[in-house]
């Protein structure tokens, strides 16, 4: 379950933000998970809480915020939705189309005190 | 989990085989140290953004900083190609399930082009050294990475393991990940390319059920096609498949066990690597 790296990692995050700004304890830490990335976020909440235990972010509540998928067509350069990443062009059918956005896994925001 | 500095490298089995050594350190890891204002006889409550405590209002605050996961993994990739592109060597990132063939392939690749190409390995698996060893036994210098509970290789345990490999210059780096179709395809490693290998033993539609492996490869390789006369393997159902995910994907049907098809992989590897040799030689 490679979710578990990624939670290190937001962890990590975390842990570097810790040093650059002042803060005592991570309320919520807001994920922006792209709904044709790499990771399940049910995987992600269900490793959080043993990863999180005894650091800075343990105790902090695990926000995650799907990003859709959306790719452009190669053939009429449209923006278009994408339920998967091999889906076809929805409106001229071609089957390439080029993901632009719900690939990626990003911190977004921590709410801190 | 290595003891000293707390990453997800286990053991780098050294290079000869002779056990566990620790890896060299010549990056700074943040450590995490366990603090307890209460234990230094304080509690300081001007320690919030505001620099003061007013009752009643809280400290709280929401620190916008949109970090990618991945780049920490992206850096240390980063610096093996880096590393890969100033000693010319063409690194290839296997992968496949358990028990595609991939060792297998790699054994009778070596055998084949270790003559011609400086040649060295780096194995991923949870436990046991056995591939590290079967890949010695044709002569090429190899490290096994074993992950513990670990299900993919990272860039991070990759740039430890190259520490232990003599630097092969103008060669082959072939990296085995971790048999596993899944986890394996987020983490970038610093590799050229990357092959995916699949058995004809498994199902035609894996390449639509695991996506993400077959999305970003460069190379399928269609294992084991000496047993298609055995099997209802559907081959142009597999590849109708694979395209679907990845229409850039190139494709090559090949037996580990009996040599068929490989001579169009070899010359697959030796074109990449050559083109990579002149384009990086002076004065190119």
């Amino acid at each position: 379950m490679h979710e578990v790296s990624l939670i290190e990692s937001v962890v990590a995050i975390v842990a570097e933000e810790r040093t650059r700004q002042a803060f005592s304890r991570v309320r919520a830490i807001r994920l922006h998970l792209g709904a044709l990335g790499h990771a399940e976020p049910e995987a992600l909440r269900f490793c959080f809480d043993a990863v999180a235990s005894g650091t800075i972010a343990e105790g902090a509540q695990l926000m995650i915020e799907m990003i859709p998928g959306e790719g452009r067509c190669s053939a009429c350069h449209q923006r278009v939705a994408m339920q998967d990443r091999f889906a076809a062009c929805p409106l001229c059918g071609n089957p390439q189309l080029l993901m632009i956005a719900g690939g990626d896994m990003r911190v977004a925001e921590l709410e801190v005190e | 989990m290595c003891t000293v500095c707390g990453c997800q490298t286990s053991i780098a089995a050294s290079e000869s085989g002779a056990g566990p050594t620790h890896h060299v350190h010549d990056h700074a890891h943040p450590h995490e140290a366990a603090h307890d204002h209460a234990a230094h006889g304080l509690l300081d409550f001007g320690r919030g953004s505001a620099g003061l405590e007013i009752a009643g209002l809280s400290q709280e605050r929401t620190i916008r900083i949109e970090r990618d996961i991945l780049a920490k993994n992206d850096a240390y990739a980063g610096r093996n190609r880096a590393r890969f592109q100033a000693g010319q060597v063409f690194a290839i990132n296997l992968l496949s399930s358990p028990g595609s063939g991939k060792t297998a392939l790699l054994v009778r690749t070596i055998t084949a082009l270790q003559g011609r190409w400086p040649i060295a390995v780096i194995e991923g698996d949870q436990q046991t050294s056995n591939d590290a060893e079967r890949i010695r036994a044709t002569g090429v210098r190899a490290v096994q990475i074993n992950t513990g509970k670990g299900c993919h290789l990272d860039a991070h345990m990759v740039g430890h393991a190259l520490d232990h490999l003599p630097p092969v210059k103008a060669g082959l780096l072939f990296i085995e990940n971790v048999g596993n179709l899944v986890c394996p395809a987020a983490f970038d490693l610093g590799e050229a390319a990357r092959v995916v290998v699949l058995s004809v033993t498994e199902g035609e539609d894996k390449p639509l059920k695991y996506p993400d492996m077959f999305a970003f490869a460069d190379l399928m390789l269609l294992n084991k096609s000496d047993l298609l006369p055995h099997l209802d393997f559907d081959v142009g159902a597999c590849m109708e498949a694979v395209l679907r995910v990845n229409p850039r994907i190139q494709i090559l049907t090949v037996s580990a066990r009996t040599g068929e098809g490989l001579a169009a992989f070899y010359d697959w590897i030796e074109g990449r690597a050559a083109a990579l040799s002149s384009a990086g030689a002076p004065g190119d």
